[in-house]
């Protein structure tokens, strides 16, 4: 997917401006995630598991070396054809390869954050492939050619009516249809395309080093379907997906779930272990595709490697009051939110994801969420101080703190400033920063006198500290 | 027991009441209030902007200004946090940082937790008041039920109001930056406020940034700082 994150700004305003309906839906479905977050973490010692998850995580990232080749190993003793790919190229290369040996024609997709940042779809159209995604709400946005505004939510966006004027359109089905009738004209088609698709692609929660087992987590059954229908799997896995050991989903199932949407587990989790052996059912072929894409880098960068931490379960996405106004769209990259924020650099490049460390207020409540503590506000600071640092702010910003750290640093040039403030009439709609303030808030009015002239009146009238 | 008082900047220009309303609140507590008359800024908007060059000489100065007080107490949770938390940052291992670190209070943390204080007086009965948790206050420095504690006990009826642990969508720089996202935020944020006859939070910049939004929107609400009220809370 190409980035288009630098227009993050302009993007959100207009989508304020032009879609007030995205802010509505977002805000609401966002509350009732968080909602539902917050009641699970409270029915259990969620610090405990936390802090054991953010260890654990940590201890395969620092040992990631070790796990990649073991997992590698046992992948491959299972019967499952394993493939390196560093770039989203090398990525191709091997899906095209399969596709060709295959003769695949049509192909049904998992949702995968991955498979986005991959821009796998637009490969398997260029070769003549059908695809489907299969997750409803990965689906309504394929029809309306959009790309997902949620981690976990592809369709959070879009309200009711929007869904069923596509559905009108598209299926005729009527413009009041309820959800229930338009899940089961997706599930009509789907079904149609799990039972004839050649090749079922897939993401994977986790990687279990010592067993070689993909874990993924759904609710909706699609990735049970597109996994074992279809005659080959492919799976992309992120590097950073490894857990050491099968015991450790105990802990990061749940907690995943909890974090995401409220549940104790998801509805389903698949756990594959490999191709069909004799007598079983399922995909001849299993290839697990272990994706770089920019990781290793992230993993050596010794102020930002924690963001590896991430399980993609959308919490901190929910709990974030920016996010909320706006959805994912306007950040222009697959991922949006408080983990985009800081992903998103890490991945692309500073320069090409600038504005989107400073899409925040810095209130915090994303470190509340994150099921791993990763420590989103610092880790927004740090990539705004390296942002000054390679000049990417704008040249009058940059003027503007050093004229400020001059006033600061001088308490006579800070009375200067303090009598000026009220002496002379504030230009307030001429400086582009004071109109930013007052088109919205009204006119700065300062006290009439600043404390510290009012610290000498109350001194004397009441006699001293 | 002597504190010094640290009104920052914003509140310094905007809200100087505040600062009187702190200092007879400390005084009629028994508490020695100085004002050190160097204070500027703590170099927070230059810190949360990226511009750790620029911020680093404000907090080394503060730092000065401050090494000799025994206590310092600020009138907001933000900047609060800053000289707790950020300067360590700025300056790791830095001594003198650490040393303020300890000693460093928002107001009505320090009136509860340093001077035990759990009632100033009966000066706020039947008020109803919204209470909006600054993100700092609340997240860096842990003050929840201070300020509500405080609020209560002087008879005012602090209204539930479901927004009220979210961000007003001040943010400082963020405001102008983005003034689009940051008026969406406010407005929610004042959407679900129903019945107050106060607001009041322990920020001078979320309180300018929302008492702004409510005279663009022509509501007529008083906004005042915690510091305000409290004193009021306690002279009736």
């Amino acid at each position: 997917m190409r980035a288009r994150a630098r227009l993050y700004p302009k993007e959100a305003a207009r989508l304020l401006r032009e879609k007030p309906g995205v802010r509505e839906a977002v805000t609401g479905a966002t509350l009732h995630f968080e909602r539902n977050r917050l009641r699970a973490y409270g029915e259990v010692p969620i610090e405990e598991w936390r802090e054991r998850a953010k260890a654990v995580k940590d201890h395969v990232l620092t040992h990631l070396d070790h796990y990649l080749e073991l997992a590698e190993r046992r992948l491959r003793e299972n019967g499952v054809r394993v493939h390196w790919a560093e770039t989203p190229e090398d990525a191709h290369r091997v899906l095209r390869e399969i596709v060709q040996r295959h003769g695949v024609r049509r192909a049904v997709k998992a949702k995968s954050m991955l498979t986005e940042e991959l821009a796998v779809n637009p490969l398997l159209q260029a070769l003549g492939v059908e695809v489907y995604e299969t997750d409803l709400g990965e689906y309504l946005i394929q029809l309306l050619g959009e790309p997902p505004s949620h981690i976990v939510g592809p369709a959070i966006h879009l309200s009711l009516e929007e869904i069923q004027k596509l559905f009108h359109q598209r299926f005729g089905t009527p413009l009041d249809a309820p959800p229930e009738a338009l899940a089961q004209v997706a599930r009509k088609v789907l079904r149609e395309a799990f039972l004839s698709a050649e090749l079922g692609l897939s993401g994977a929660n986790f990687l279990v080093a010592e067993t070689g087992t993909l874990a993924l987590m759904e609710n909706e059954g699609n990735i049970r379907l597109s996994t074992s229908l279809p005659r080959v799997h492919v799976a992309f896995v992120g590097l950073e997906k490894l857990l050491p050991r099968f015991a450790d989903l105990a802990l990061f199932l749940p907690l995943t779930a909890r974090a995401a949407t409220g549940q104790r587990l998801s509805t389903f989790v698949s756990l594959i272990q490999g191709p069909a052996r004799e007598g079983e059912e399922g995909p001849e072929e299993v290839h697990v595709v272990l994706v770089d894409h920019g990781r290793t880098a992230l993993l050596q960068d010794p102020e930002a490697w924690e963001t590896l931490r991430c399980l993609r379960c959308g919490a901190c996405l929910n709990a974030c009051p920016v996010y909320r106004q706006t959805g994912g769209h306007p950040y222009g990259y697959v991922y949006s939110g408080p983990i985009g924020a800081v992903l998103d650099p890490g991945l692309l490049s500073l320069e090409e994801a600038y504005p989107l460390p400073y899409a925040s207020t810095l209130c915090g409540a994303c470190y509340e969420a994150c099921p791993v503590r990763i420590p989103i506000p610092r880790l927004l600071l740090t990539w705004r101080h390296r942002a000054v640092a390679e000049g990417l702010t704008p040249a009058w910003e940059g003027a503007a703190m050093k004229a400020f750290r001059q006033v600061m640093a001088s308490p006579a040039l800070y009375r200067l400033f303090s009598k000026a403030l009220r002496g002379l009439p504030l230009p307030q709609d001429l400086l582009p920063l004071l109109k930013a303030w007052t088109e919205g808030r009204g006119p700065l009015k300062p006290s009439p006198k600043p404390f510290h002239e009012l610290w000498k009146e109350l001194e004397e009238a009441e006699g001293g500290p | 027991m002597r504190v010094a008082l640290f009104l920052t900047c914003l509140a310094d220009q905007f809200y100087a009441e505040a600062g009187v309303a702190a200092v007879r609140l400390l005084r009629a507590l028994g508490v020695q209030v100085d004002f050190p008359e160097d204070q500027t800024c703590c170099g927070q908007p230059a810190f949360n902007a990226g511009y750790w060059d620029e911020a680093r000489p404000l907090a080394k100065r503060t730092l000065r200004v401050f090494a000799e007080a025994a206590y310092v107490v600020l009138p907001s949770g933000s900047c609060a946090s800053m000289v707790k938390n950020h300067y360590l940052e700025l300056l790791p291992g830095d001594r003198e940082a650490l040393a303020l670190a300890e000693k460093v209070y928002e107001l009505s943390q320090f009136l509860v937790r340093v001077l035990g204080v759990k009632r100033l007086g009966e000066g706020l009965k039947g008020k109803k008041v919204a209470y909006h948790h600054g993100c700092h206050a609340l997240r860096e420095l842990g003050v929840r039920e201070e300020p509500l504690l405080l609020l209560r006990n002087a008879g005012a009826e602090v209204l539930p109001w479901e927004a009220s642990e979210e961000c007003c969508g001040f943010g400082g720089l963020f405001s102008v930056k983005l003034p689009e996202v940051s008026l969406a935020m406010a407005d929610r944020k004042l959407a679900t406020l129903h019945e107050a006859e106060v607001l009041t939070s322990t920020d001078a910049g979320c309180l300018l940034h929302l008492a702004g939004r409510l005279h663009r929107k022509g509501k007529h609400l008083r906004v005042v700082p915690l510091a305000t009220l409290l004193w009021e809370a306690y002279a009736g």
